[in-house]
């Protein structure tokens, strides 16, 4: 049994321990998945120190077990640098996210049993080098987020963000699933194995005008998963909807599946059929950035300013793919890991502010940074993080992109990417002056602070962890550009990026 | 003359005789309990089939009207394993049937072995005469509730509709008949290309078209089928989801693999409009057994997507689904009969509260519409991947199969919304005058715990039904 195996089993297996667990023994339940998410973490977090230390040329971590033969379809995981990061990032995400479960007070059993299973999902889609399993995994983690936001989601509108989140998640998920059965069929591979179809591409390319209708499938399917503008709107409001814990694993790691799709197969499989895509896929990454930033100035409510920018973040992350340079794309998944942990800590944040005030309206708000310092501070440091700010992880994707896009993206896209720090750094700032700053609201005045360890130790894991990646991004950056090098194909990359000057001398 | 052949045919008629002739002795009270009879006897039935072998060759009977080979014992099993399920939930059904409870039982087998011939039938005569038992135990099960109008309304529907629909079946074999010369399908299927171009044969495939769609529910022949699903009994709208439509299904499959299939764009533009029909009608039901009822008009869409294709991938889709709808449909319909039992009642708000209530039902209804959904892990979902798979297969040659793929989409995108609607009846607080604890008889719990195995087994481990389905498609 390899390493992942286990790190997608456990919660897996904790949720079905629960499930027979006896009755009325909160308690033990509670322990239980703690115990679950513990296990998971630490699993994780040795896996990537472990990779770290000894990074292979090929997967690591590898176990392949055959499920359908017929189809070539196995379970198989394994973890190169791209999504070790991803791993340790959801481990994290789902144990401070495990802090928010005591916020559910009725039914916790069932609450816990679903956020194993989904924290299962999340890393079992990062983990599988198999893209139905990629697939599975990812649907598994959707019918509890539905259930979740349902039952013990906030809000009037709850039941309306349940319904248009699984919708818009399903079919999303539904349009990649053709594309990637296209990949499938026109690769020629008899495998659903991610690297067999990517061996067999380098081999026999696919044909530019197939690679252009799949890549559009992808971007459509994965787009609307990362929520790229116009097929954003399910997520401010589903976050704004959802309890804490889901908020923060769906909104942390289950979101960056869509990017991580992109990144392992669309760029590899069908780099000329990004090419055509170019010029659009930069507008609505643009409008992810610009449009959703605006809209995020404009929130009165602190759980939806804090998902308006998680959309808008993802359009930085969309420009470093469609940059497809090595720079570009390593700066797309440090982003990803470090949105995941900054999204996190956001949300549990803003879900202990509703928690214990009972709303999250800013208008509200004033002046919490004296009343409430432990949360004032953790806020203050993520919306630093967020306006991306250099000692953040999150800085250090935005540079690598912006280093990418510079020499491959048209000038549009470059000049908005600029006006996205801008952008950022306006609503990060305004939040910071209107919630933390300012007179104290006399309705806030007997709001305790952030005591127990249990409820500091989460945000103390999720801003050491930004900071550590942020001050030393060569953890994360060494095994992504690794791992980035093969996907790029150098053929079709010269379509795209401007002639070398070699070329040109012969031209002459 | 090889009997033996349909040695599984004949033991279900003798079941079911022995099931009328035993009611002879048996008091009223015990009436009831022959339903353990007759379960008995086809469990019986169904290990014995798998004493059966798949032969190399298909093996004929009664001069080429019945064939033997693995796509009717494929499709006999799943009759018959529908029929256990349904005959255990008229058990439970049985005080709601005011007289003549052995006749429903007796009736349902004979319908079960018409379906079994129909598997088999490789002969438009046997076709005929299999479909026309099949309906005639289907008008009379539909209208059994003599007591309620809406039973009797749905039954009268079905056999008017139903009439119908067998005249267009036995004009078109006529037509057929007349220009080719045979009525058997290999015979038909060796016609010269001229004979198979002329317009009569054409309109005569046509109309044995209209025929079948009309049993399989498929648009534009689906409007009797949300009446009679919510007018019928329980356990038989359970049987004619299932069984029923399998047993067109069956023929049309028999058709496209002896060489005489339907033409492929006109199967494709019914698989897209049945698909939108089914879901978008689905929308605001609040009767749970016609939202069924048009849900399962949906499930006929997503099912000729695979006969659409023509090819032998999605006939397996097609075995595949069949054999994950059979354990889904079955979940959703016991529970729902039992919980229509206080109520009589078959509206969405009986749900209300159920995960309270029963947890075990509660669960079952809850995995079944995640299964009907489509979305793993469960038996559903790897159905539309194997026809999604086989649909995209043939896009390089029609590329109307894409457009196909992407109404698929839309529909499931669509269905999310009612389907989840029925785990929001369940599970969400709510209030409700239906607060105590429903008793399950412990046969409708075993019914349930195999019907959510089934499921689970079938979208984790789908494997092993694969290989049986290609053992079964490739004696062919």
């Amino acid at each position: 049994m390899s390493l992942l195996t286990f790190i997608i089993a456990v919660p897996l297996a904790g949720a079905v321990l629960l499930a027979l667990m006896p009755d009325r023994r909160e308690r033990l339940w509670r322990n239980v998945t703690h115990g679950a998410l513990w296990i998971t973490f630490l699993l994780a977090g040795w896996a990537f120190v472990s990779f770290w230390l000894e990074p292979g040329e090929t997967f690591r971590f590898q176990q392949q077990i055959p499920w359908v033969e017929q189809l070539g379809i196995s379970f198989h995981v394994g973890a190169d640098g791209l999504n070790i990061g991803l791993l340790l990032m959801t481990a994290a995400v789902a144990l401070a996210a495990g802090s928010a479960l005591s916020e559910i007070r009725q039914r916790p059993r069932l609450f816990n049993c679903l956020f194993l299973i989904m924290t299962g999902g999340v890393l079992g889609a990062f983990a599988s080098l198999d893209v139905f399993f990629f697939y599975f995994f990812h649907e598994l983690a959707l019918v509890p987020t539905f259930v979740m936001i349902g039952i013990w989601g906030r809000g009037e509108r709850r039941q309306y963000a349940a319904f248009k989140l699984t919708i818009y998640l399903t079919g999303g998920a539904l349009i990649a699933l053709v594309g990637l059965v296209m990949l499938y069929q026109h690769t020629g591979a008899s495998s659903f194995g991610m690297a067999e179809m990517i061996q067999e591409a380098k081999e026999r390319p696919i044909p530019v005008n197939q690679q252009t209708a799949i890549f559009g499938l992808l971007l459509l399917g994965f787009g609307i998963l990362v929520s790229l503008w116009p097929f954003h709107t399910w997520a401010p409001i589903g976050y704004a909807s959802a309890p804490t814990a889901t908020a923060m694993l769906h909104a942390g790691a289950l979101k960056k599946f869509g990017l991580y799709g992109l990144v392992r197969l669309a760029v590899p499989l069908a780099p000329e059929g990004l090419g055509r895509w170019l010029e659009i896929f930069c507008l609505l990454a643009l409008g992810n950035i610009l449009y959703c930033g605006w809209v995020t100035m404009r929130q009165r409510n602190l759980h939806l300013l804090i998902g308006n920018s998680s959309v808008a973040h993802m359009g930085l992350a969309f420009l470093g793919i469609a940059s497809l340079s090595l720079a570009g794309i390593t700066g797309a998944v440090v982003i990803m890991i470090a949105h995941g942990l900054l999204a996190a800590l956001a949300f549990r944040l803003s879900g202990w502010l509703e928690h214990s005030k009972g709303s999250a309206e800013i208008q509200e708000l004033g002046g919490l940074l004296s009343q409430v310092p432990f949360f004032g501070t953790c806020l203050f440091l993520a919306l630093l993080a967020a306006c991306g700010v250099p000692g953040f992880a999150n800085f250090a994707g935005e540079i690598l992109v912006l280093f990418g896009a510079w020499d491959s993206l048209p000038w549009f896209a470059v000049a908005g990417a600029w006006g996205a720090l801008i952008i950022g750094a306006l609503y990060c700032l305004r939040a910071v002056s209107h919630i933390l700053h300012g007179r104290v609201d006399d309705r806030n005045r007997g709001l305790g602070d952030m005591q127990s360890a249990a409820l500091k130790f989460p945000c103390a894991l999720l801003i050491a962890l930004l900071l550590i990646f942020g001050c030393y991004p060569r953890i994360l950056t060494d095994a992504i550009e690794r791992s980035v090098r093969p996907l790029i194909n150098p053929a079709s990359a010269v379509a795209i990026l401007p002639p070398a000057p070699e070329t040109e001398a012969t031209n002459r | 003359m090889n009997l033996s052949l349909c040695i599984l045919e004949i033991s279900v008629v003798f079941l079911g005789l022995a099931v009328l002739l035993l009611d002879l002795w048996t008091p009223p009270a015990g009436k009831r309990s022959l339903g353990y009879f007759a379960v008995a006897g086809l469990v019986l039935i169904l290990g014995g089939s798998f004493l059966i072998e798949i032969p190399q060759t298909p093996e004929t009977a009664f001069t080429g009207l019945f064939v033997h080979d693995g796509l009717a014992l494929f499709f006999k099993r799943l009759f018959l394993l529908t029929a256990i399920g349904v005959l255990l939930l008229a058990r439970e059904f049985a005080p709601r049937i005011p007289t003549g409870i052995s006749e429903f039982y007796t009736i349902t087998i004979f319908a079960l072995s018409g379906m079994m011939f129909a598997a088999s039938a490789n002969h438009f005569v046997l076709a005929f005469v299999a479909l026309e038992l099949i309906a005639i135990c289907f008008y009379i099960l539909t209208g059994f509730l003599r007591h309620r109008t809406a039973s009797l309304e749905a039954g009268v529907k079905y056999l008017i509709l139903g009439a119908l629909s067998s005249s267009f079946l036995v004009y078109g074999m006529a037509l057929v008949y007349g220009t080719a010369g045979s009525m058997s399908l290999p015979e038909i299927a060796e016609a010269t290309e001229a004979t198979r171009t002329s317009p009569l044969f054409q309109l005569g495939m046509l109309l044995i078209l209209v025929g079948l769609g009309f049993k399989i529910a498929v648009f534009p022949w689906q409007f009797w089928a949300p009446d009679v699903y919510q007018g019928a009994p329980a356990p038989i709208t359970a049987f004619l989801a299932i069984g029923s439509k399998a047993a067109g299904f069956a023929l049309l499959l028999r058709l496209n693999l002896s060489g005489l299939p339907m033409p492929a764009d006109l199967l494709i533009l019914i698989a897209a409009a049945t698909i939108l029909y089914g879901n978008l009608c689905a929308l605001p039901q609040r009767n749970l057994k016609r939202l069924l009822g048009y849900s399962g008009i949906a499930h006929a869409g997503y099912l000729a997507m695979g006969l659409a294709t023509g090819s032998q991938a999605g006939a397996e889709a097609i075995l595949f689904y069949f054999g994950g709808y059979l354990f889904t449909a079955m979940a959703a319909f016991a529970v729902i009969t039992i919980v229509s039992r206080e109520t009589d009642t078959d509206d969405l708000s009986i749900l209300y509260g159920l995960g309270k209530r029963s947890p075990l039902l509660a669960l079952a209804m809850a995995l079944a519409v995640v299964s009907l959904a489509g979305i793993p892990p469960l038996a559903g979902f790897f159905g539309k991947f194997l026809l999604f798979l086989a649909v995209l297969e043939q896009g390089p040659n029609f590329a109307l199969h894409y457009l196909l793929a992407g109404v698929a989409i839309v529909g499931v995108a669509i269905s999310i919304y009612y389907y989840f609607g029925i785990i929001r009846a369940m599970y969400w607080p709510r209030r409700t005058p239906l607060t105590s604890p429903i008793p399950t008889h412990l046969t409708l719990q075993i019914v349930i715990v195999i019907s959510i195995l089934g499921m689970l087994w079938l979208g984790m481990l789908p494997g092993y039904l694969v290989e049986i389905i290609d053992q079964s498609l490739n004696s062919l």
